[in-house]
């Protein structure tokens, strides 16, 4: 069944839409990520504009966010104080976001910054998380191997305007929640994801907080984030398509619910290589057409008179 | 009284174009995938046709809003491939065909072309575009390659059919990425590489229903649109997950 999207001005199928929905939906589920990283790409490949592309994946994450904290805070697992701080910053990045993502735009580099963000950074922590969790996945054999401190002092823990956060059971300055929180929501803006794959890890290495709180408390902040993403690029922009949106979220909403079952079945070490072997598989598709001499090297965009 | 008829000849020997079109709107709705339409017309004349002039040829173009686009080049830089050299031309239309009865260049002097302006190449204006770039022709070549290729640009030398010189019809496929607006179907008659009539009609092409609603809503009230997003994804989310857990229990 064809169907005309009112915003990205092109008619695709309604059932591919769905299906895109419903895979990246498994996917999260299994994972425990928003989506928002493989729903962009796979927006481009099918022909949506890359700048609606962006703004509907930030409202496709609102709903698989909200309905993946609303599991999570049943079982206690979502630091309100910490998750308002990385909110704190979150804004102020993704104001920053939308604005370099206008300029961009009318410097016709979007499609070029947008890719080349995707794969610097899905590059990046891919081989991160590969190489992490093939040591764990190997560590786990040795039984008697000796076992990493989860929580480290370093120089994060030396810096002024200290707060407490009762949840995770620390007493750390605000400054580093707060730049992890902008440069995510930065990354929101500009790629279009909620960042759950830059802000998991980074709350863990980063600021040592307790696994059981790290998941809820970010996808806590990304509701927020990906929220005033969507209403920026709304406003700044028009770009969020209402009806493109409502597909990816019914398709992925049934394919969530399939993906977490399969999940629960995997050791957390199979699932994290594979969800790596995927981001690492995403960066390379976008930069082999970087690499790759296009068939057609012109473009035509329209312009304002 | 033979050479009264020869001098009446030439005015008796008018020939006019009565044209008609299968619908002079094109609604997009939700399920818009493209339409077809039907252009036909008959030439009416008050005498028969003259025997010692050209064969009667019909040109049909259809037309959708011209706006300014920019054409850009992807060079490599530093490994990768990137946009880098660019123009502006000043007004290219967003769709145009043009259905004829022969080859353009057999039925079409150069200097109607130039005064009808009817081929693709003479309803791109791309005035001062040389001083912008050092091959502006090859943007220009590279902006009717591209939307040819998205369907927008279409020749269709020979799709007009013409039926004892008198009737004729051709089909032109309007694709799915339509621009709104409207669209100027012009007609043309011609003998011997010369237009002898023309005539204009107009097909307007417009969102309609939910599609008109949606789009409105985000250019009006943009950041209302934004809000209602955001409802709707909250809606399904929090749906989602209280579907899920009567499912479980």
């Amino acid at each position: 069944m064809q169907l005309y999207l009112p915003i990205a001005e092109v008619s695709v199928n309604a059932f591919l839409i769905l299906g895109l929905g419903g895979i990246v939906g498994f996917l999260s589920g299994m994972f425990g990520v928003g989506g928002g990283f493989l729903i962009t790409p796979l927006l481009f490949f099918i022909g949506v504009p890359p700048a609606v592309a962006v703004a509907t994946g930030a409202n496709q994450v609102v709903a698989s966010s909200i309905s993946g904290v609303l599991a999570q805070l049943r079982r206690k697992g979502v630091d309100f104080t910490m998750g308002g701080v990385l909110l704190a910053g979150g804004v102020v990045g993704s104001i920053i976001g939308v604005w370099v993502f206008g300029i961009m735009t009318r410097l016709g580099q979007i499609d070029l910054f947008v890719q080349l963000s995707y794969v610097i950074f899905l590059g990046l922590i891919g081989a991160m998380m590969f190489q992490e969790s093939v040591r764990s996945l190997l560590r786990s054999r040795k039984a008697n191997a000796p076992i990493r401190r989860s929580h480290v002092h370093s120089w994060v823990h030396g810096l002024p305007f200290k707060m407490k956060f009762r949840a995770s059971g620390l007493y750390i300055s605000v400054i580093p929640p707060v730049l992890i929180g902008a440069a995510v929501g930065f990354l929101s803006a500009i790629m279009g994801v909620g960042g759950g794959f830059i802000l998991v890890p980074a709350m863990i290495y980063l600021l040592g907080m307790p696994t059981k709180v790290v998941i809820g408390t970010s996808l806590f902040q990304i509701i927020f984030v990906t929220s005033f993403t969507t209403v920026a690029h709304a406003v700044n922009s028009q770009t969020v398509d209402m009806m493109l949106a409502l597909l990816l979220i019914l398709g992925g909403v049934v394919g969530a619910q399939m993906g977490t079952r399969v999940g629960v079945r995997l050791k957390a070490e199979q699932l994290r290589i594979l969800l790596s072997l995927l981001v690492l598989t995403v960066s390379i598709r976008i930069a082999f057409d970087l690499l790759v001499r296009p068939s057609e090297l012109y473009s035509v965009a329209g312009v304002l008179p | 009284m033979v050479v009264l008829l020869a001098l009446a000849l030439p005015a008796a020997a008018q020939e006019v174009i009565v044209a008609g079109m299968s619908q002079n709107r094109v609604s997009i709705t939700a399920d818009f995938d493209g339409s077809e339409i039907l252009i036909y017309g008959a030439v009416k004349r008050d005498a028969p046709p003259p025997e010692d002039v050209g064969a009667l040829e019909v040109i049909v173009t259809v037309e959708g809003p011209s706006t300014p686009v920019a054409v850009r080049r992807k060079d490599r830089v530093v490994g990768i491939w990137i946009n880098n050299a660019s123009v502006r031309v000043d007004s290219a239309p967003s769709f145009y065909a043009v259905a004829t009865t022969g080859p353009l260049d057999h039925i079409l002097s150069d200097v109607d072309n130039l005064r009808y302006g009817i081929t693709i190449e003479r309803m791109i204006r791309a005035i001062g575009i040389s001083d912008e770039a050092d091959q502006a022709g090859e943007f220009v070549l590279a902006l009717l390659r591209v939307r040819t290729n998205e369907g927008r640009y279409r020749v269709l030398e020979g799709k007009v059919e013409l039926t004892e010189d008198t009737l004729f019809r051709t089909d032109v496929v309007l694709p799915a990425n339509l621009t709104e607006g409207e669209y100027k179907v012009r007609l043309f008659l011609l003998r011997d590489k010369r237009v002898i009539a023309s005539q204009e009609r107009v097909i307007g092409v417009r969102k309609e229903g939910l599609e008109r609603f949606v789009f409105n809503l985000a250019q009006e009230q943009p950041l209302i649109y934004g809000l209602v997003s955001l409802v709707l994804a909250a809606l399904a989310g929090w749906g989602a997950s209280a579907a899920f857990r009567l499912i479980r229990t």
